[in-house]
């Protein structure tokens, strides 16, 4: 059991390793020297080598890459060539943003997607179950920035409820944060709903055919009973895990929306980033993002390994 | 003394009570921008977007009127030598920083200084003619220059001459970006990175009685849509770059107002001439060919369709209203039977492909789409490639492009617009273009301080310039602010920033 | 008893295949996203035919006109007709979605066998790798790819092919997996099959179900994926439209000219959901289990 857990833990080190030679790369790869970006719009040759010199951009690139790892070692990712602060400090500004919306979403997507999936496996086959199954899919298929743009259209320009954009905290004024983060959050939520909803209505289907829940139903339990104590009770614990890695997903993935909502979180910090080569921003707030998704990942998979002794063998 | 401490007693409580009634009329200016200004540093920043931002932070020693005129800001006046190489600048006394230090001569020589000698500052090349700042006494600097440069002080209305805390400037280094201290009308509160600026009113500001706002926010929104959305909901109170488009659902609403003026920017095509291998084909093969692209361009088209015709047409770096702008070269008309002999004559094979490089913005992508279907009747072959900004920089130093659909900012003084561009050798000719006799007229217009001299110099560029030159001049955006009709006095000058000084909320 | 009625029912003597087909005719969602790809195809290849106008000659007396009698969808910001540009736009998309996924399962598949099949150091390189490209945000690493790749429609789909990737990977690692030790792999490598004839023949079978529905819905993601570039600006080039690049114009104008944003996206939404349903369909006609 415990060596199980880690070889998981010892694996999260070349993953890791992996992710920053990745976004290392790409983002070293990319046409377009930060130094004329930073440079202005009168590119003074000598500003040039100045700026080259000082982020060590006149390095080679496995020295550039050493200078940086040595510094994420040491618990500092750099500093913003475009912001002059330091990656850590942008990072914990934009985080609190980003986990309100990621939480906001999540609730909606848990809350639509886990009562509609419960519903439909409990009216299996009947005119419900295919009127959701085919909202949900519908949810699946739109395209988020699409969305975004019709609710925009619609709730702000159209009829005038909403802002349209911006962010607010809610330690300032809760209800206008909630105003700015209603729309993005439910563009994001309302895919993440389709998903949860097909695992939910899998997972219930497969609960209400299993032995335990004929037994509760011979005992002679109420339906709603059976379906809430017995079966609902099994069949979320895969549902809560997937919502668990799609709360990961959340925390980056949110690149168009928030770019859409001009959402200050880390969605836009990255985009803005790449677009004016800011290395350090895009590799410090990639890698903060992606070893948490791996750390969730691990969680996850603990989680199955905890609750299915089976697995622990493996 | 008993009578003196309840008179401090009846002072104070007058004064809660007046800052109480303040607090309740609290005026709060809501500014919606286009981009995220980049670092806060007078020294260190580069983007148009920051200059707005500056403009209600950092006085400068000079400034600029409607009519493009320099006048005074923290100088009072200047002087030079007959010769043209001893500046002297007088201050305006009683001046004081955010932070309660004084502004005076040593101030502006530490600021000078900082802008021309810190590590990474973009101000050395604009003052790169600064030999020596010398104070004379606390009021009166002198600049000692390298040669006679005509457009010094037109840099020191920009951010060259905008003057810092030299104690603040100390204490935090190259992070002073984070926390400005300057002259301005309004001291900085706090910034969070992609969402707000928030500015306060300078109590002990030299020119207060005209600042009418307590507070100035700052709110960097890209899309314009969504700005004007913004606006028309109250949550803003001005937004800078309305899209032309957009005018007439402004114009509709009674509840907002609209200022356009024609700015100093300008929209063209830079063409490759020899820039590498790329300038050896295409446009560069032949002045007629440049030519030919020229008549194949319906100017006023342009115009219409994608600005609703708000904008300017124009064929030189300044606007046809510019005192700078020669007459002599009128806008040309579209000519496609001129275009086609053009090109029969300069022996292309049409179609002829062009690789055109085109920023990856909505906005440039109509009007490159437009340019390629006019051309394509004339014989070319537009091959349009939407390159982000990032990139396109690099592949135009790099000489990899043939057309390269590029606006500039503009400059007060019209070196600005000109020097850089078509100079050899220069960091902003992308064209590979080099000629001496322009090099010349370019150089000697610097050297020169009268408008009649420099202007009769520029049209002698211009001359060549447009039978040969790498850059096809298309229009200039006029500068359009859209605002809630509560804001009363608001003047909006040519370069696009935002002035508060003398405007106020009803 | 049941191997008895399976014997002598009529789908004794029918491929996996026709099986897989029966099953799949009988779902009615299934097959609706089925003709309403058909159909999409259709549109797509004979474009020039459809379309009621010219798709990229400008009309400048026709600027942001509403729908009307004479253009239905409406006309864009250079006065062409929009109906033309999301018929034409169908071919950017759907080949956008078909190629990139093919790129993704040409690389995808191989790295997968490879690891599965040989196991140990190989399989921890690839599995770790393939971890840490499935850690980075899709988005960014497309972006960044068509960005370093160079802005152009093909560019666009090997950038998503190349991030779409793992999943195959990591399907087909897994699959591998789980039937390498079965008996007739065992026998088939006693006999002395080499090891590219054991991974074709035999394995690739059993992963092809499978894989093929993992192929439908990320055709579904990578028409998504390929709209978003475009919106950015990475993918199709003008003049010739894709659905993602005329919402990325359309943008501008939401709020004068809404039916520029409102036809591409239906666009969009409508071959999304149809892959989906299809692969729906496929996996529930696939799955042994199920009958």
């Amino acid at each position: 059991m415990l060596s199980v857990i880690l070889k998981r833990v010892l694996q999260l080190v070349p993953t890791v390793f992996f992710v920053s030679v990745i976004i290392f790369s790409l983002q070293h790869l990319l046409p377009g020297d930060p130094a004329l970006i930073m440079a202005g719009e009168d590119k003074d040759p000598a500003v040039i080598a100045q700026i080259r010199a000082q982020y060590h951009l006149d390095q080679p690139l496995p020295l550039q890459y050493l200078y940086w790892i040595k510094g994420v070692l040491h618990g500092d990712l750099g500093e913003s060539m475009r912001l002059k602060a330091p990656v850590l400090e942008l990072v914990a500004t934009k985080l609190p943003v980003t986990l309100q919306l990621a939480c906001m979403a999540m609730l909606i997507a848990l809350t639509l997607g886990v009562s509609f999936g419960v519903l439909c496996a409990v009216y299996k086959g009947r005119l419900l179950d295919s009127i959701v199954n085919v909202v949900g899919l519908v949810g699946i298929s739109t395209p988020n920035f699409w969305l975004g743009i019709m609710l925009i259209f619609l709730f702000s320009v159209h009829l005038g409820w909403l802002p349209a954009s911006g962010y607010v905290s809610p330690f300032e004024d809760l209800g206008q944060s909630l105003k700015t983060t209603i729309m993005p959050a439910f563009v994001l939520g309302n895919a993440i709903a389709g998903v949860l909803m097909r695992h939910t209505r899998g997972a219930m289907l497969q609960a209400l055919a299993s032995d335990y829940v004929r037994t509760a139903r011979a005992k002679g339990l109420y339906e709603h009973v059976v379906v809430i104590k017995h079966a609902m009770r099994n069949a979320l614990t895969p549902v809560i895990t997937l919502g668990a890695l799609e709360f990961g997903t959340l925390l980056s993935g949110a690149v168009l929306t928030e770019q859409i909502f001009t959402i200050p979180g880390f969605g836009k910090l990255i985009v803005d980033a790449v677009f004016n080569r800011d290395y350090a921003v895009v590799q410090g707030v990639v890698l903060v993002t992606a070893t948490t998704y791996i750390l969730l990942n691990l969680l996850a998979d603990l989680g199955y390994i905890l609750v299915n002794p089976r697995l622990r063998d493996e | 003394m008993r009578l003196k401490s309840s008179l401090k007693w009846l002072a104070l409580a007058g004064g809660f009570a007046l800052s109480l009634g303040m607090a309740s009329a609290q005026t709060s200016m809501r500014i919606g921008l286009a981009e995220d200004p980049d670092v806060l540093d007078p020294s260190l920043a580069r983007s148009y977007v920051g200059r707005i931002v500056f403009a209600s932070l950092c006085d400068k020693l000079f400034d600029i009127d409607a009519k493009l005129n320099i006048v005074p800001q923290l100088a009072l006046s200047s002087e030079t030598s007959a010769d043209g190489k001893e500046v002297v600048i007088k201050l305006r006394p009683n001046v004081k920083f955010h932070d309660g230090e004084p502004m005076d001569a040593e101030a502006v020589r530490f600021s000078l200084d900082r802008h021309l000698n810190m590590a990474g500052s973009f101000r050395k090349p604009e003052l790169g003619s600064v030999a020596e700042i010398t104070v004379v006494d606390p009021l009166t600097v002198k600049l000692a220059l390298k040669a006679l440069f005509s457009p010094l002080i037109a840099q020191l209305t920009d951010r060259a001459g905008m003057i810092v805390s030299p104690k603040a400037a100390k204490e935090l280094g190259d992070k002073f970006g984070q926390k400005p201290v300057c002259a301005g009308p309004f001291k900085f509160v706090e910034r969070v990175q992609q969402d707000r600026i928030v500015l306060e009113k300078f109590a002990d500001y030299w020119n207060k009685d005209k600042i009418n706002f307590d507070r100035v926010v700052f709110l960097p929104i890209a899309d314009s849509t969504v700005r004007l959305a913004n606006l028309r909901s109250g949550q803003l109170d001005l937004i800078e770059r309305l899209p032309a488009t957009d005018i007439k659902d402004v114009k509709a609403n009674a509840k907002l107002k609209l200022t356009a003026v024609p700015s100093l920017a300008y929209s063209g095509i830079t063409m490759n001439i020899a820039n590498k291998e790329a300038g050896k084909t295409g446009l560069g093969l032949d002045p007629r060919v440049r030519q030919a692209l020229n008549w194949a361009i319906d100017r006023e088209a342009i115009n219409q369709v994608a600005f609703n015709g708000e904008f300017t047409p124009g064929n030189q770096w300044i606007n046809p209203s510019n005192p700078y702008y020669q007459k002599s070269f009128p806008v040309t008309g579209r000519d496609v039977k001129k275009a086609q002999d053009l090109l029969k004559a300069a022996g292309v094979k049409t179609p002829l492909t062009i690789d055109f490089m085109v920023p990856n913005n909505p906005e440039a992508r109509q009007v490159a789409e437009i340019v390629q279907s006019m051309a394509a009747e004339a014989g070319f072959d537009m091959k349009i490639r939407l390159t982000e900004f990032a990139t396109s920089l690099t592949q135009a130093e790099q000489g990899n492009y043939q057309a390269y659909l590029l606006n500039w900012s503009g400059r007060t003084d019209p070196d600005g617009n000109a020097y850089s561009f078509h100079a050899c050798g220069q960091p902003l000719n992308y064209t590979g273009y080099c000629n001496k006799d322009v090099d010349a007229l370019l150089g000697e217009a610097r050297q020169k301080g009268s408008f009649d001299e420099r202007k009769a110099i520029y049209e002698k560029a211009t001359k060549i310039l447009q039978e040969e030159g790498g850059v096809l001049y298309l229009y200039h955006v006029s500068i359009l602010m859209a605002h809630t009709d509560r804001l009363d006095g608001y003047v909006q000058l040519p370069d696009g920033l935002i002035r508060l000084t003398g405007a106020r909320l009803k | 008893m049941n191997d008895v009625i399976e014997m002598s029912s009529p789908s004794f003597l029918e491929s996996p295949a026709g099986r897989a087909w029966r099953r799949l005719k009988a779902r009615v969602p299934a097959m609706v996203g089925l003709v309403m790809i058909i159909c999409l195809v259709v549109l797509a290849v004979f474009a020039p035919e459809i379309a009621p106008y010219d798709v990229i000659k400008q009309n400048y007396l026709l600027v942001r006109k509403a729908p009307s009698g004479a253009h239905w969808f409406g006309t864009d910001e250079v006065g062409r007709d929009i109906l033309t540009r999301v018929i034409w736009g169908a071919r950017a998309s759907l080949s956008a979605g078909v190629i990139s996924v093919g790129i993704a399962i040409s690389i995808g598949v191989p790295l997968g066998l490879i690891a599965g099949y040989r196991g140990g150091f190989i399989d921890a390189l690839i599995s770790r790798f393939t971890d840490a490209m499935l850690a980075c945000p899709f988005l960014i690493l497309a972006i960044a790819l068509a960005a370093f790749l160079g802005p152009s429609l093909g560019n666009a789909m090997i950038a998503i092919g190349i991030t779409a990737t793992p999943l195959f990977v990591r399907l087909t690692r897994g699959q591998t997996l789980a039937i390498r030790n079965e008996d007739y792999i065992e026998a088939a490598r006693a006999v002395g099959n080499p090891v590219w004839r054991i991974a074709l023949r035999h394995i690739l079978p059993n992963v092809l179900p499978a894989l093929l529905v993992q192929a439908t819905l990320t055709i579904a993601t990578a028409i998504i994926a390929e709209a978003s570039l475009s919106f950015l600006g990475l993918g199709q080039q003008p003049p010739l439209p894709s659905w993602g690049s005329m919402l990325n114009v359309a943008q501008r104008f939401l709020g004068n000219a809404p039916w520029m944003a409102i036809w591409p996206g239906l666009a969009i939404f409508v071959s999304v959901i149809s892959f989906n349903l299809l692969g729906d369909g496929l996996r529930d006609a696939l799955d042994p289990r199920s009958r």
